[in-house]
């Protein structure tokens, strides 16, 4: 099944973390991705792990749902952390041909790793708990500023909204067409590579025509209900910040002095 | 009569082993002949959809078996694509499969997966389209060009260029206008009689069920709720009408009749069977 897929999906829930306003949601992400490569010690990692092991838990959805977003990133991981395992510089502890392992690989190669971990599992945490209205939305406001330069931020946000607004619709389609050149015999699942891609043919063509149905009538859909453009737009749920909005910052900002300070006390392994 | 199609215990439950859990079809077990028209009826939900898509192996049953000539269709995994040539489904709005350059082309694309080449391929669409309606002149047009009903025409004569043993179809009508529907319709039956093979129809319109179906098959919550021949089950208003199906509208008439004294059979799914029963009692009563 091509729904199987947990990354990218949201849970409606009722958690703290659901409850916090997304703009602050997207700038502790990006400042919590900013930080984690910028841990250069076991200490700082340790910092930087213990907090999005704590969110996450916070956000009390189901562990397994977690795992499964890791799984599409699992050869992703596993590929860079060996690579990285066999170019560290240094004393060799063990060597064949041209391949060597010295501790500075191994810890390479052990920062990657949880690097990569915890940035999937912080963009989990986001878009687990924060609706895909709720993201575009929070989008919108942050670009704001760009207007300035005659960026169309109200048309960027739409776009996007509409687009993931359309992800399961089209995952549905997709699975119904599948079905019906099945049905007729399409071969999707054996033969080579070339096969393989060429039996793509009759799963696309139909997709591509009711993507397009689909966007001609929504963008009809729109226009009988008068939408033109942001100007002048009002929200039915206009967002604030709250006392818990306060909280998570401090504790963000709690994390992003701990891993400077552990920067500097305590000398870089990577 | 043989057997063409059996359910033995056959149930599928979505989403096993998860909080998601579901179940779609419950326990059945019916034998389908050969040459039958079968008629199933179900609220959304009931369980249709999924039943019919168990029959050629697009969904693998979770419980129980179907057999097809009396053998497991799942007994050879990798062989199942042979039981979906056997077995041709028609799905719901089936125009939105077209994507070939031509309608010809399309039509043939099940038949050409099936094995066939050159004349026994060129003879089998062409069959093909006589039998759903979709005109000679379409058939070097691009299926984009061409209406919803020729679109669906199309769609449904590449299913029958198969050549399957048993023909199913989901909703085949639906979003048609009346004219169309009626079209598709005796050309469904007109193939049915042709071929002689078996057909099975799912539709929410009582009165293309009435009209067509020797036998019929209820759904309901996920249960076989009866399996018997048309007559008798629209004779049966009162459990069809308790799980929210209707009876066709001229039968309902019937029996209204019949319970105000007046002396008609029961089980007339038709207008032109009501009509030949009420014109004699008419000139009997003018007279």
């Amino acid at each position: 099944m091509v729904r199987d897929v947990s990354f990218g999906q949201y849970f409606p829930g009722n958690s703290i973390i659901h409850k916090l306003d997304p703009r602050g949601k997207i700038l502790m992400f990006i400042a919590y991705i900013v930080i984690i490569f910028c841990a250069f010690n076991y200490a700082s990692l340790a910092i930087t792990t213990a907090f999005i092991a704590f969110v996450l838990i916070l956000t009390k959805i189901p562990f397994k749902f977690y795992l499964k977003s890791l799984k599409v990133i699992i050869f992703i991981v596993i590929f860079t952390s060996v690579l990285n395992l066999f170019y560290g510089a240094g004393e060799p502890l063990w060597q064949w041909w041209i391949l060597k392992i010295t501790w500075d690989g191994i810890n390479r190669a052990v920062f990657v790793s949880v690097r990569i971990t915890c940035l999937i599992i912080a963009s989990s945490c986001l878009t687990f708990t924060t609706s895909p209205t709720e993201l575009t939305d929070a989008i919108e406001r942050l670009m704001k500023p760009l207007k300035a330069i005659h960026f169309p931020v109200h048309e960027v946000a739409m776009m996007m909204s509409l687009a993931l607004r359309f992800i399961p619709t089209l995952l549905e389609e997709t699975d119904k067409i599948m079905s019906a050149q099945k049905a007729r015999g399409a071969n999707t699942d054996s033969g080579n590579i070339i096969k393989r891609v060429k039996a793509l043919v009759p799963i696309l063509i139909p997709l591509f025509v009711s993507a397009f149905r689909r966007a001609y009538d929504i963008a009809m859909a729109m226009e009988c209900r008068c939408y033109r453009g942001g100007a002048g737009r009002t929200r039915m749920k206009s967002i604030h910040m709250g006392a818990r909005d306060t909280v998570s910052f401090i504790a963000t900002a709690l994390v992003i002095a701990g891993v400077i300070v552990c920067n500097i006390m305590i000398p870089a392994v990577v | 009569m043989s057997c063409i199609l059996e359910l033995k215990n056959l149930g599928f439950t979505y989403g096993k082993d998860t909080p998601f859990e579901k179940r779609a079809v419950n326990n059945v077990n019916l034998k389908i002949n050969k040459g039958e028209f079968i008629g199933i009826i179900g609220h959304t939900g009931s369980g249709k959809s999924t039943l019919v898509q168990m029959l050629n192996g697009l969904i693998r049953p979770t419980d129980g078996q179907v057999l097809l000539d009396g053998r497991n269709i799942w007994e050879e995994p990798k062989k199942i694509r042979n039981v979906r040539f056997r077995v041709g489904m028609v799905f719901q709005y089936p125009e939105y499969q077209l994507f070939e350059e031509t309608v010809y082309r399309d039509i043939a694309f099940g038949a050409v997966n099936k094995g066939l080449t050159g004349d026994e391929l060129d003879k089998a669409v062409r069959k093909a389209a006589e039998f759903a309606g979709v005109k000679e002149s379409h058939l070097e047009k691009s299926p984009f060009d061409l209406s919803g009903g020729e679109k669906r025409r199309a769609a449904i004569a590449g299913v029958i260029a198969m050549d399957p043993d048993v023909l199913v179809l989901d909703e085949p009508t639906a979003g048609l206008d009346p004219m169309g529907r009626e079209i598709l319709l005796s050309q469904i039956v007109n193939y049915h009689k042709m071929r002689g093979n078996t057909v099975i129809l799912v539709s929410h319109t009582m009165e293309d069920i009435a009209r067509v179906a020797d036998k019929i098959i209820v759904m309901n919550k996920s249960e076989l709720v009866a399996f018997e021949e048309t007559k008798s089950v629209f004779a049966r208003g009162d459990m069809l009408s308790k799980i929210g199906l209707q009876v066709p509208q001229i039968t309902n008439i019937m029996q209204d009749l019949k319970q105000k004294g007046f002396d008609v059979p029961d089980g007339v799914l038709t207008v032109d069977e009501a009509l030949s029963v009420l014109t004699p009692m008419l000139k009997k009563e003018g007279a």
